[in-house]
């Protein structure tokens, strides 16, 4: 067996190890943490597969940042979890809806692969030879994808927007500090000078 | 195995080892030297005041707001990878249409500005 | 005289040439950790030294010639004393944090190049690598805070997790900045980008950028005038406080090798790297030159410690999010659009 085939293995088998350990961990935190040994191996088969862009996108953005996200929720939003769990039998039902969706979706890909054998071949080659993943990449998003690219970017201006709505809220009677407002004051403004007599106060 | 896989087998094995170093480390902590607890040692420090309730308790939701943000500028960190390494290819094209995705996104910062989400109070 | 040691270990060993790559991998990576681990020593000796000598005092002196063994004698007693886990925390997650610290802060390494072809994983996305190992920093700080149940921790680690995700975000967009002129996110291209003289460094057309990622830089790695989350005044050592022996030592170590990561991105991304400075000094070799300027850059970590006061939280994040990245966005626009026109772009 060749080294890369090892090293596919172990990944592949942490990757579907933890993804069961995220649902069985009994402390949400605990589940947070295999999700992101999940996604760290998923990085290490896309390098395998020759997609480095994917791979470091994909610690960068999901380990590095919505990881995080998940990992402020639920250690510090205080949700009682046993509270949670009680809901287990009344979702159960649209659980097993989304894993037959999965499921088929499942069948289909494994169905092509049988039907047509010579499509696998094509998912096999991302890249052409002379050009780096990251720049092949980089050629067809921009221009040929233009518009589903631009479309990324209004949905990431709701998502902005979105959370504002919904997390700011105004704290009243809370002292800022306004440094133009600092910067701007002169002496002319800010002091007063006064004869104090002697033995006298003011 | 594939010339440029073979590059990433020092990370791999650097990975391995640094694992190892640490884990010694740990391990090394957890049993060679001596333990004796006692119930002062082990609890939390507050000053000299013995800790009341769960320290894990509520917090300012501007944190969570912050991490928002931060994935939202991360994914537009991310998209700028691909196109920067590509730009000399796609040219004018290219760095327009990054142009328009980048204005999208600075009315969205603008917004935030405005509304006062980036000032800590 | 790699090739010639492999042909060597070849024959004497009777391994296959893949068998003799990997031992050679192997045996390098233990050479660059245990470099990595001695350089964090000295560094921290080293700091002591700078910042005692800006406040006209002497520093470690005692242990060994000039106190040079300081480092040692500290790391010494850290390994000998009782490891503490306070009774309310999660232990498995306590002893992970500063374990992912640890690990995280080495595996950076594997990517920094030393001279022309001496760099151990030559990856196309080695910038893009960085970003990505130094970006799981924040997990060793988050899991610690939560982990140690107790008030101060939780506080520091909060804090220090929104301010490392805050200037995250400029680092980003500085490192675009500098591919727009490289066209590759392979460190050595970057180098080689800049050789022929120190004229011809990042630096001089990138200057605001190369100031922004210093300054991000001490943010990233919690240094002063950022170390709000071990501000001792106000949290003690913050998610630090729970930690004794040696799972302190991890967070130590992690903390300076990180350090002198950063040290080492900025020579690599502005300062030319292995290159000397003219062209006439190249007979010495790159990795010295390397080596002297993570040493300067170290230095200028150790001045800005020992001569800026601490920032408040508040404009610590009004410098993130409100100065430096628009700042940088702005960068991103100038740059690529100066280097489209101008045909400079990479």
């Amino acid at each position: 067996m060749s080294l890369t085939a090892i090293v596919f293995y172990v990944l592949s088998s942490v990757t579907v190890l933890s993804a069961v350990m995220v649902i069985a961990a009994r402390n949400p935190v605990h589940s947070v943490l295999f999700l992101i040994l999940a996604f760290f191996n998923s990085a290490g088969l896309f390098v395998l597969l020759g997609a480095e862009l994917l791979a470091m996108l994909l610690v960068i953005v999901y380990v590095g940042a919505v990881a995080v996200l998940f990992l402020f929720v639920v250690m510090m939003l205080d949700i009682n979890f046993v509270r949670l769990r009680e809901g287990f039998l009344r979702y159960f039902p649209i659980g097993v809806l989304i894993g037959a969706v999965l499921a088929a979706e499942l069948v289909f890909v494994v169905g092509t692969w049988v039907l047509t054998p010579e499509m696998a071949g094509n998912l096999r080659q991302p890249t052409p030879e002379d050009v780096t993943n990251t720049r092949a990449l980089g050629q067809l998003i921009y221009t040929d994808y233009v518009f589903v690219f631009q479309t990324a970017g209004m949905i990431l201006l709701t998502a902005m927007i979105g959370a504002i709505v919904l997390t700011l809220r105004k704290r009243p009677g809370v002292k800022r500090q306004n440094i133009a407002q600092q910067l701007a004051r002169s002496p002319e403004t800010a002091i007063e000078i006064k004869k104090v007599k002697t033995g006298e106060g003011i | 195995m594939d010339g440029f896989l073979f590059d990433y087998l020092p990370i791999l094995i650097l990975t391995l080892i640094a694992v190892v170093v640490s884990g010694l480390f740990i391990v090394l902590a957890l049993t060679v030297y001596p333990d004796r607890p006692d119930p002062e040692k082990l609890s939390a420090y507050e000053s000299g005041f013995d800790a009341f309730g769960d320290a894990r308790g509520k917090f300012d939701v501007r944190f969570y707001l912050v991490a928002i943000l931060f994935i939202i500028f991360d994914l537009e960190v991310a998209f700028l990878f691909p196109w920067v390494v590509a730009l000399k290819d796609i040219g004018l094209y290219g760095w327009l249409s990054m142009g328009v995705f980048l204005t999208i996104l600075t009315v969205g910062f603008a917004y935030e500005w405005k509304k006062g989400a980036l000032e800590w109070e | 005289m790699v090739e010639s040691f492999k042909n060597w270990m070849m024959a004497t060993l009777a391994l296959s040439e893949p068998q003799a790559e990997i031992l050679l991998k192997t045996s390098g990576m233990v050479l660059l950790v245990t470099l990595v681990m001695t350089a964090v020593a000295f560094a921290v000796y080293a700091d002591r030294k700078i910042w005692a000598s800006m406040q006209l005092r002497r520093g470690p002196n005692v242990v060994g010639p000039f106190g040079l063994l300081q480092s040692f004698a500290d790391a010494l007693k850290l390994f000998i004393k009782e490891n503490i886990i306070p009774a309310g925390a999660n232990k498995g997650v306590f002893l992970l944090a500063p374990f992912l610290s640890f690990t995280v802060a080495l595996m950076s390494w594997a990517v920094v190049p030393w001279d022309e072809g001496w760099v151990f994983a030559d990856i196309n996305v080695g910038v893009l690598y960085i970003f990505a190992v130094s970006s799981l920093g924040v997990y060793g700080i988050i899991m610690s805070g939560w982990a140690s149940n107790s008030r101060y921790a939780f506080l520091g680690g909060l804090r220090s997790a929104a301010q490392m995700v805050s200037y995250e975000v400029s680092i980003g967009f500085v490192l675009v900045t500098v591919i727009v002129f490289t066209g590759s996110f392979n460190l050595s291209d970057i180098v080689m980008n800049q050789a022929g003289g120190f004229w011809r460094w990042h630096v001089w057309p990138l200057l605001p950028m190369a100031v922004i990622f210093f300054i991000s830089a001490l943010a990233e790695t919690n240094r002063p005038p950022f170390d709000l989350p071990e501000a001792e005044a106000e949290l003690v050592a913050g998610y630090q406080t729970e930690y004794s022996s040696m799972t302190f030592a991890l967070f130590w170590l992690g903390e300076y090798a990180n350090i002198l990561l950063m040290c080492a991105m900025i020579s690599v991304l502005f300062f030319g790297g292995w290159m000397a400075p003219v062209p006439a000094l190249d007979m010495i070799p790159g990795p010295v030159w390397m080596f002297l300027k993570i040493c300067l850059f170290f230095f200028c970590f150790a001045w800005v410690k020992a001569s800026v006061p601490r920032y408040r939280y508040d404009q610590l994040m009004r410098l993130g999010w409100k100065v430096f990245l628009p700042l940088s966005l702005l960068g991103v626009f100038v740059y690529s659009g100066v280097a489209l026109l101008t045909g400079t772009a990479g």
